[in-house]
């Protein structure tokens, strides 16, 4: 029914436009000649589009001064990274850039369409060709982007270039499926031990090999804490399809690639509690808090449960589309003090302990019944032969 | 070359030209074809309806935005139950729309829709030939377009969905059946689809190339070749080079799917099973795809880009400006776009120091790029210009080349592409620079060329009504979208209520999709303008915009071979617009050079 009242709708608005055409050509009959009448642009229609070229610039000025102060503020805002004050001065400098050639050259664009419209009579100035204007517009864009290549590069090898034997860093895997995350830490060796899909069973879901001396101490985690001022490491890996670990506050990025291990390393520089004092962050917070309550109001009305209130939070998404619940595949980062970190981590359970925990239990229930003990150790027994030629294409 | 050869095939072609044309049936007329301007009014009447289907999904999805998991009736009637169930879009089905949108618009609209259509109404009226090289070929090109088209549409009903892995069809997900429903049936059928439609797009290429290279008229050399024309060649060159490689990861990606092979899938637990596969690179496959993917941008913006050249001449009665530095930037673009195109991988996990040559490759495609956009603006000063809706389309198309061509530049830069890569930026950055853009030099090139393929008129005031919605709501959907992109949202998502953190970005979202749905209602100005224009248009008289080039000198009829009588010998450039020493501010290309007429340009 909806969807017939919308088509009659857009029919009836079909005719009336099409009506509205007819009134003008009728006006026009009267007043101007017949070669007029020929659907091609004649003077009026020429000085009209000429003026709407010239509104349009306008329009553009005016939609871009709107967006920057109605959703400036939307746009991230402090980096907690160390790497991060140098991407956003990149990003700034291309901005202004960006802007500035918008709107000296969209100005022109509408600027000439709206001086040059036609005329009867008029002639145009043949002008084919100018090597010196040519040349001017060919270098100034060369030298321009001559240096945001440069600037670029120089911190793109910054950000990506990892010495791994020079940095005291720590370890940390973030391992992606749909649609969760998961982390390991490398423990007290400061090694992650290695991994492949094929040594997935029970508690182990990362699929750790733990015959590797460096997987006993691994901490494995469902939230990820980090030190504020040491170099994290991330080794990124994903158990089924692409994904990508995206870290906007610390405008970090990689994708989650099956049957290989991708990396990116950051610092942070601000512990939650300080981004949380940030004052764009107040004042972001404060407003998503005001949208929300009004929400709450409106669902509370309907009887349904208010919405909790935001507070800030560093988050990990996935930003690779990977499946039905992409949009909704998010990991809670929270950054500690270095003290505060470590006290959190030595309260985490290593891989090792919990293997063994899980096998003590297994095997107390296997006591209990017996035929499941068989399937149980045939399955394992194929496993480790699968995975006896794996382990080596999965190094850290 | 073979100047003289073609003039003799012309004169005989002519009587048969002749013979032929009484003995069209009904389907050898309409349907199986095998004359180029038939051809080019197929692949354009096709290109329309897919393009129909293209932008009601794009308005589907944006409804879903804008208002998460409402239900609509809409959706009730146009997903059905299974889809939407209770009038509520499914999670997996908007991934399909966006998918299936993506597909439609780049290859059945704008690939196949603009090039397709211009391409083979232009090629062969503008260098002054019979027809293509080879008609059969060109006519098998079409039917393998349609069947395409139609195996592309037909996915769309199949039960558990059509691929819903993104245009992109990155394995593993566009592999596994068991990671997204979408990658079952609905994906083999949509590899067929593209299969079949690059072998048509092949066929389509070679023909223009050989067309462009042997069957030129007496006097046009390459340097007097309409802008359209070398654009449309260069498109076709591109498209040879690259579409094969895409074939080639169609079919591993076919085998991975069937045959169990492991080109692109290694390690893979799923489902509670660790599957067979070992060895293989979803990166693998990135690279494959973004060789096509990337010169792809190119097939669908330079015809536009070629179209827009030919229109902004004709209406500022000036002639194009820097014609010889025009040509030097689509070789140059065609160069570049085939080395660009790990700037879609910079955090795929390949090398760093590749990313480091790509942001180089990329950053030198603005050169080329810019010094268009410049000729452009100079070609308007001082001319004399015809605001007509095609010309107001090419105006249009400046302006969002350049809008959406200056992001490129923070796009193209590793560093600034790992905060914005997959976000909404990239989402504006690319419909206004390849999307909109290319849209709106197919809307000119229709206007334009409506009177050469059916011999009337379009309204221009419809036109104009157009233009202005389209003009707005183009900007009102995309701008705004640079924003949320830069707050850190990425495409993609379903619904964006799962963080907290996206909340105050929700009114930009209702926004957005507000400009959508009134820009693509005013679209209907458009099919119906063209639709009636067709059979009750005003009658066109044989160059209605009094342009230079060829096609303005044959009649409008069913005819094969273009011109009655012998074919049209070139003298000049096609653009003498408003030279001094002439009456007229046009000097067709076949009118022969007065005594002691010199050449003006260099």
């Amino acid at each position: 029914m909806t969807s017939l009242l919308i088509i009659a709708v857009l029919v009836l608005l079909g005719i009336a436009i099409w009506q509205l055409t007819k009134i003008f050509d009728l006006t026009q009959l009267g007043t101007v000649s017949q070669t007029e009448n020929s659907e091609v642009a004649n003077d009026r229609d020429n000085n009209v589009n000429g003026y709407l070229m010239f509104a349009f610039v306008g329009f553009i000025y005016v939609f871009t001064i709107y967006s920057l102060v109605e959703w400036g503020h939307l746009v991230l805002g402090t980096p907690a990274s160390e790497h991060g004050p140098q991407y956003d001065n990149l990003m700034a400098i291309s901005l202004i850039l960006i802007f500035v050639v918008q709107t000296i050259t969209q100005f022109l664009l509408h600027y000439f369409s709206f001086k040059y419209r036609g005329k009867q009579g008029r002639v145009a100035y043949y002008f084919a060709d100018n090597d010196k204007l040519e040349f001017v517009w060919t270098i100034i864009p060369v030298i321009v982007l001559a240096g945001l290549i440069l600037y670029g590069l120089y911190a793109w090898t910054n950000i990506m270039f990892i010495d791994e034997d020079k940095e005291d860093a720590l370890y940390v895997e973030v391992y992606a499926k749909q649609f969760s995350w998961e982390v390991r830490y490398a423990g007290e060796d400061g090694m992650l031990g290695k991994a492949n899909v094929r040594y997935i069973e029970g508690i182990n879901t990362m699929g750790v090999d733990m015959s590797d001396p460096n997987s006993q101490d691994d901490i494995p985690a469902r939230e990820l804490h980090l030190p504020k001022g040491k170099k994290v490491i991330f080794k990124i890996r994903s158990q089924d399809v692409l994904h990508s670990a995206y870290f906007p506050h610390f405008r970090a990025q990689m994708n989650a690639v099956p049957g290989m291990v991708t990396q990116f390393g950051f610092t942070p520089t601000l512990t939650t509690e300080e981004m949380r004092q940030d004052p764009g962050i107040v004042e972001k917070v404060a407003n998503i808090n005001n949208i929300r309550s009004k929400k709450s109001a409106e669902l509370v009305a309907n009887g349904e449960s208010p919405l909790d209130p935001y507070e800030f939070d560093y988050l990990l998404l996935c930003n690779k589309i990977c499946g039905a619940s992409h949009y909704n595949m998010q990991m809670k980062v929270v950054v500690d003090e270095e003290a505060d970190f470590n006290k959190w981590l030595s309260e985490q359970e290593t891989l090792g302990k919990a293997v063994k925990k899980e096998k003590q239990q297994m095997a107390d229930s296997v006591e209990a019944t017996a035929p499941i003990e068989e399937t149980t150790d045939s399955e394992t027994a194929t496993d480790s032969t699968m995975v006896e030629t794996d382990s080596t294409m999965v190094v850290q | 070359m073979s100047v003289a050869g073609h003039e003799i095939h012309g004169e005989n072609d002519h009587v048969d030209a002749h013979a032929h044309h009484h003995k069209d049936t009904f389907i050898t007329k309409y349907i199986f074809s095998i004359d180029h301007k038939m051809i080019a009014k197929q692949y354009l009447i096709t290109g329309i309806i897919m393009g129909i289907i293209g932008i009601m999904m794009s308005i589907l999805f944006r409804m879903q935005l804008a208002w998460p998991e409402e239900s609509f009736g809409i959706f009730k009637a146009l997903l059905g139950e299974e889809y939407a169930p209770n009038g509520v879009m499914r999670n997996d089905i908007y991934l399909a729309l966006v998918t299936i949108h993506g597909t439609i618009m780049v290859f059945f609209v704008l690939t196949a829709g603009l090039s397709g259509t211009f391409s083979n109404l232009l090629i062969p009226l503008q260098i002054g030939a019979r027809d293509m090289a080879s008609g059969f070929m060109n006519m098998l090109s079409y039917w393998m377009f349609f069947i395409s088209s139609v195996i592309m549409v037909i996915s769309l009903f199949v039960e558990a969905g059509p691929a819903s892995a993104g245009w992109t069809i990155y394995p593993p997900l566009s592999a596994l059946p068991q990671a997204i429903g979408g990658s079952g049936a609905g994906m083999t059928l949509w590899l067929v689809s593209m299969a079949i439609f690059i072998a048509s797009s092949l066929m389509g290429s070679l023909n223009y190339v050989v067309t462009v290279i042997n069957l030129r008229t007496k006097g046009m050399s390459m340097t007097r070749l309409p802008l359209t024309i070398w654009a449309f060649f260069i498109t076709a060159v591109i498209g040879i080079v690259s579409f094969p490689v895409l074939l080639s990861a169609a079919l591993l990606l076919i085998f991975d799917r069937s045959f169990g092979t492991s080109f692109f899938l290694s390690d893979i637990f799923i489902a509670g099973d660790v599957l067979h596969y070992q060895g293989g690179s979803p990166v693998l496959f990135e690279h494959l795809f973004w060789f096509l993917g990337h010169p792809e941008v190119y097939i669908v913006l330079l015809p536009a880009l070629g179209i827009t050249s030919e229109i902004i001449a004709t209406n500022a009665r000036k002639p194009i400006f820097g014609y010889r530095a025009m040509i030097a930037s689509i070789l140059a673009i065609a160069f570049l776009s085939t080395i660009v195109w790990g700037h879609h991988m910079f955090v795929s996990g390949m090398n760093p120091f590749l990313g480091s040559v790509f942001t180089f490759t990329t950053l030198l495609i603005a050169i080329p790029s810019a010094v268009k956009a410049f000729n452009y603006i100079t070609t308007l000063w001082r001319g004399n210009l015809q605001l007509n809706p095609a010309m107001l389309f090419s105006i249009g198309l400046v302006s969002t080349f350049i809008t959406g061509g200056l992001t490129g530049i923070i796009l193209g830069d590793s560093t600034l592409d790992i905060n914005v890569h997959d976000t909404y930026f990239v989402v504006a950055h690319f419909h206004l620079v390849m999307g909109i853009s290319a849209l709106y030099g197919m809307f000119a090139g229709i206007y334009h060329w409506f009177p050469r393929m059916f011999g009337r008129m379009m309204n221009k005031t419809l036109g104009y009504v157009h233009f202005w919605v389209t003009a707005v709501c183009a900007y009102g959907v995309f701008f705004p979208m640079h924003f949320i992109g830069m707050a850190g949202l990425p495409r993609r998502y379903y619904t964006n209520t799962a963080f907290p953190l996206f909340d105050d970005l929700q009114d930009v979202n209702v926004l957005i999709t507000m400009f959508a749905i009134i820009g693509a209602i005013f679209q209907l100005v458009f099919l119906w303008n063209f639709f009636y224009s067709i059979f009750r248009g005003k009658k066109a008289p044989m160059n209605p915009w009094k342009s230079n080039t060829l096609e303005w000198t044959a009649p409008v009829e069913h005819m094969h071979g273009n011109w009655p009588g012998a074919i049209p010998e070139v003298y000049r450039w096609p653009y003498d617009y408003s030279k001094p020493g002439h009456e007229d501010d046009f000097v067709p290309q076949n009118i022969p050079m007065k005594e002691g007429e010199e050449q003006l340009h260099h």
